[in-house]
């Protein structure tokens, strides 16, 4: 009686460390896309192309990480676009205008990036601004700082390894980029899943008030969350820049939106309180497959727009249907 | 007005009603006669809710006939039913906050001329259905921060601008204190006088004597029990709901040390929902408190757990001062709520219970932060177990009963031994078998040597198991009575003294 509940028990926390936090609908929907591209095209499945989608979705995969969070509280943040390309302008200027050393202008980069969250966060709990609008200003606000910099114009001409991290495979597979978002990757999982902060986050997203009368600190949680966001917008866009190796201060413009859609397409609800890290990153996955092959397919960039529209749309209609039949 | 003169409004024949192949309702009678109420008691899942969807069109009956004013009824949707004249009161209210009461009233069927809303017919009729209650408010006040008992009123003053000639109330007093309550029974007299047949779901037994005609008790999907008077007495209501005799409802009183744990002293609040309020709560203690509703007890209790900014006054813990800036400080001083409304404050729904009980202890579920799935399964099933709670730890609390999840509540925090516990209307809209089990718990706690804070609006309830009552008016205290000296006389008089 005993050994069999002990059995069943390590069975089930052992089937919950390799679920995606109830993804699985997405996880089919991924690998059914990757069968059909396998068939219609030559090229799709080779270790190269596959190297070439995870360059890909570096930026988009740090971001939806930090979307994420955010979501699952019951949150949005429509800035990340923004507070990225302000990053970046922030370490191109540090970096090539003022010449100061490449550590000096990254950690600067990630504190102007933080510091834009901080003050959404601040915003939205202390002034009880709704996030919609909070990071709506912020969005507006970031982009017209990146701007001012440099008056509009781009900044060229980092130092030569910077750039090679983005290019260099290491190990013969990874770049110094990718290895940087599947840290973020591992981290966020173990946080999300593992750490009591992370669960603190599903508590306040299911109910605020259950939680801060479980005596949970939802305002400092929520100031820590859109920080972390922002923070992570930063590093995704340091690594956009290492790719580019240039900055420009309309880096961005949309990025919000495809990082909602990889967080909804994962099965995060955006009411909050349900899903998690592994869904977002099977979405960023899907969207990532699914722009590389539809590129290797021919298709023009306007019907992939519409492609993945149509796919956002089944996803969580999809998830819609299997929650009211169950 | 005997049943023989008169024709019953609405019968129900053998109504039956089956989810695949479990049945639900096993062949129900009923007649509702102009101008009665009738009393549907039973424990929750016993069937009371179905029969009221049935007749209002939310349901579709399986099997049976149903008659309405002498014609054959089967309402296809609450549209139908409602066209016909069976309004339905429900339990959590459906109001729009931030439109007017006219507005309202008539949402969705807005009187029209020239194609532009009559807005001056609508209000004029809403006026009059306002009247017809008694109730002396402009139709065109917004419903926000209207009282409770008033919103309940403009429900039935919507379906009595329908024509409803037959009204089914759903625990409308469960949100109610005594004088809002009284103010309804009043409407509800006044109803019956106009030939309105009614009925009338309560868990509030002693209300049942006040307003009904006929009680029906039902128990799992069955009709068990007719009475023609409700003039009985309580147990043996409660004896037919339960289909056993019943033992005491209340355990016996808490034998409190002389310790004092908990001093209040002359606390405030910011916004003066209370003011100078000092008592002292022993070891082991029950300390009941009672008051209209508005008096001030919730956001007392509150601003004890920390939920709430106190403005002046202090709180001390065996001789502490712990007076509380955030619920996390008082919960670290062993200082917990078990807040009024279980669905908003108490427990996330869409969760399991394992999570909702690991949110308030993340401290026992994980080690340095870290939380272990297999730690949060263990801790959980041995609460579920020593609370007595049906349900598996995996189970979302939104799916089970209101008892249910008061106990998953209560387990989260009686999980961590606290020294202090806060209980905010521990019982509201919960049957009166878990009711006895939440009585249990709470005499549990006091033996234990927990100071135990007990709110109600449930007079018996707070009279049954309190060792002392302090009662509230109007944000002050008027009177901290022993259990001796404690009855519902007494308790009112203190609770409508305002000086």
């Amino acid at each position: 009686m005993t050994a069999t509940q002990t059995l069943r028990q390590e069975k089930s926390s052992l089937r919950e460390a390799f679920s995606f936090s109830g993804a699985t609908g997405p996880l089919i929907g991924l690998l059914l896309l990757c069968v059909f591209l396998t068939v219609m095209t030559d090229s799709f499945l080779s270790f190269r192309n596959f190297l070439n989608i995870l360059d890909q979705i570096t930026v988009l995969g740090i971001m939806a990480v930090g979307m994420t969070l955010v979501i699952l509280i019951g949150g949005i943040d429509l800035s990340v676009g923004s507070v990225m390309a302000l990053a970046m302008m922030v370490l191109g200027y540090l970096n090539v205008e003022a010449g100061m050393p490449m550590i000096i202008a990254i950690t600067g980069a990630l504190l102007v990036a933080g510091l834009a969250g901080a003050i959404s966060g601040f915003l939205i709990t202390e002034f009880k601004v709704p996030a919609f609008i909070a990071t709506l200003a912020m969005m507006s606000i970031a982009r017209g700082l990146a701007n001012m910099i440099t008056d509009g114009s781009q900044i060229i001409g980092f130092p030569a390894w910077f750039n090679m991290s983005a290019i260099i495979r290491y190990g013969g597979f990874l770049t110094l980029t990718v290895a940087v978002m599947l840290a973020v990757f591992v981290i966020a999982i173990l946080f999300q899943r593992y750490r009591a902060g992370g669960r603190m986050l599903y508590a306040i997203g299911g109910n605020p008030e259950v939680a801060r009368l479980a005596g949970i600190n939802v305002k400092r949680t929520t100031i820590l969350v859109y920080t972390s966001c922002a923070l992570l917008s930063g590093l995704a866009g340091i690594l956009l820049a290492a790719r580019l190796d240039s900055v420009q201060p309309s880096s961005g413009v949309a990025y919000e939106l495809d990082a909602i859609a990889a967080v909804v397409i994962g099965g995060t609800s955006l009411s909050g309180g349900t899903g998690g890290i592994g869904g977002t990153i099977i979405g960023v996955l899907i969207i990532g497959v699914l722009r590389n092959g539809l590129n290797l397919l021919n298709v023009s960039p306007f019907l992939q727009a519409v492609i993945i529209g149509l796919v956002i749309v089944l996803a969580v209609a999809a998830e819609t249907f299997k929650h009211r039949k169950s | 007005m005997t049943p023989d003169e008169k024709k019953p409004i609405l019968t129900l024949r053998n109504i039956r009603k089956s989810y695949g192949p479990i049945e639900v309702l096993h062949g129900i009678d009923l007649e509702i006669y102009p101008g009665e109420v009738v009393a549907l008691l039973g424990e929750n899942g016993a069937g009371k809710s179905t029969v009221s969807n049935v007749i209002s069109g939310t349901v579709l009956p399986s099997s049976g006939e149903m008659t309405w004013q002498d014609a054959s009824y089967a309402p296809a949707n609450p549209r139908e039913a409602i066209d016909a004249g069976v309004g339905m009161i429900h339990q959590e209210l459906l109001l729009l906050p931030h439109l007017s009461i006219a507005e309202n009233i008539f949402v969705g069927r807005y009187p029209v001329k020239n194609g532009r809303i009559d807005r001056r017919e609508m209000e004029q009729r809403a006026g009059q259905g306002l009247q017809r209650l008694g109730l002396d408010i402009s139709p065109r006040r917004k419903v926000d921060g209207l009282a409770t008992a008033s919103q309940q009123l403009i429900e039935i003053a919507k379906a009595l601008t329908l024509n409803a000639r037959m009204l089914i109330f759903d625990e409308p007093t469960a949100a109610l204190g005594g004088e809002e309550t009284r103010q309804l029974f009043e409407q509800i007299h006044r109803l019956k006088a106009e030939g309105v047949g009614m009925i009338y779901i309560s868990h509030r037994l002693e209300e049942i004597k006040q307003i009904a005609d006929r009680i029906m008790v039902m128990r799992d999907g069955e009709k068990v029990h007719q009475f023609d008077t409700a003039d009985l007495p309580i147990r043996t209501i409660v004896e037919a709901m339960v289909g056993r005799p019943m033992d005491q409802m209340f355990p016996p009183l808490a034998r409190p040390d002389n310790d004092a744990v908990l001093e209040v002293n002359s606390l405030s609040s910011p916004s003066g929902q209370f003011h100078d309020i000092s008592f002292t709560v022993r070891k082991g203690e029950i300390f009941g408190i009672a008051g209209l509703v508005g008096a001030g007890r919730t956001e007392l209790v509150r601003a004890i757990a920390g939920a709430d900014p106190v403005s002046t006054g202090t709180i001390t813990l065996n001789g502490e001062n712990i007076t509380p800036k955030s619920p996390r400080e008082a919960i670290d001083n062993g200082v917990v709520l078990v807040p009024e409304d279980r669905k908003l404050q108490g427990v996330i729904l869409d969760h399991s219970i394992s999570e909702n009980i690991a949110y308030s202890n993340f401290e026992s579920v994980g080690n340095a932060g870290w939380v272990s799935s297999g730690k949060v399964r263990t801790f959980s099933d041995g609460n579920i177990i020593k609370f007595g709670v049906k349900g598996r730890s995996n189970q979302n609390t939104g799916e089970m009963s209101g008892g249910n999840q008061q106990k998953v509540v209560i387990a989260k925090w009686l999980a961590r031994n606290p020294r202090v516990v806060l209980l905010d209307e521990p019982t509201r809209g919960i049957d009166v078998g878990a009711r006895s089990s939440i009585y249990e718990i709470i005499h549990g706690l006091a033996e234990n040597g927990v100071a135990v804070i007990v709110v109600s609006s449930d007079l018996e309830e707070v009279l049954g198991v309190s060792n002392r009552i302090m009662v509230m008016a109007a944000g002050r205290q008027t009177g901290i009575l022993d259990h001796a000296e404690a009855n519902d006389v007494s308790v009112m008089e203190l609770a409508t003294a305002f000086g």
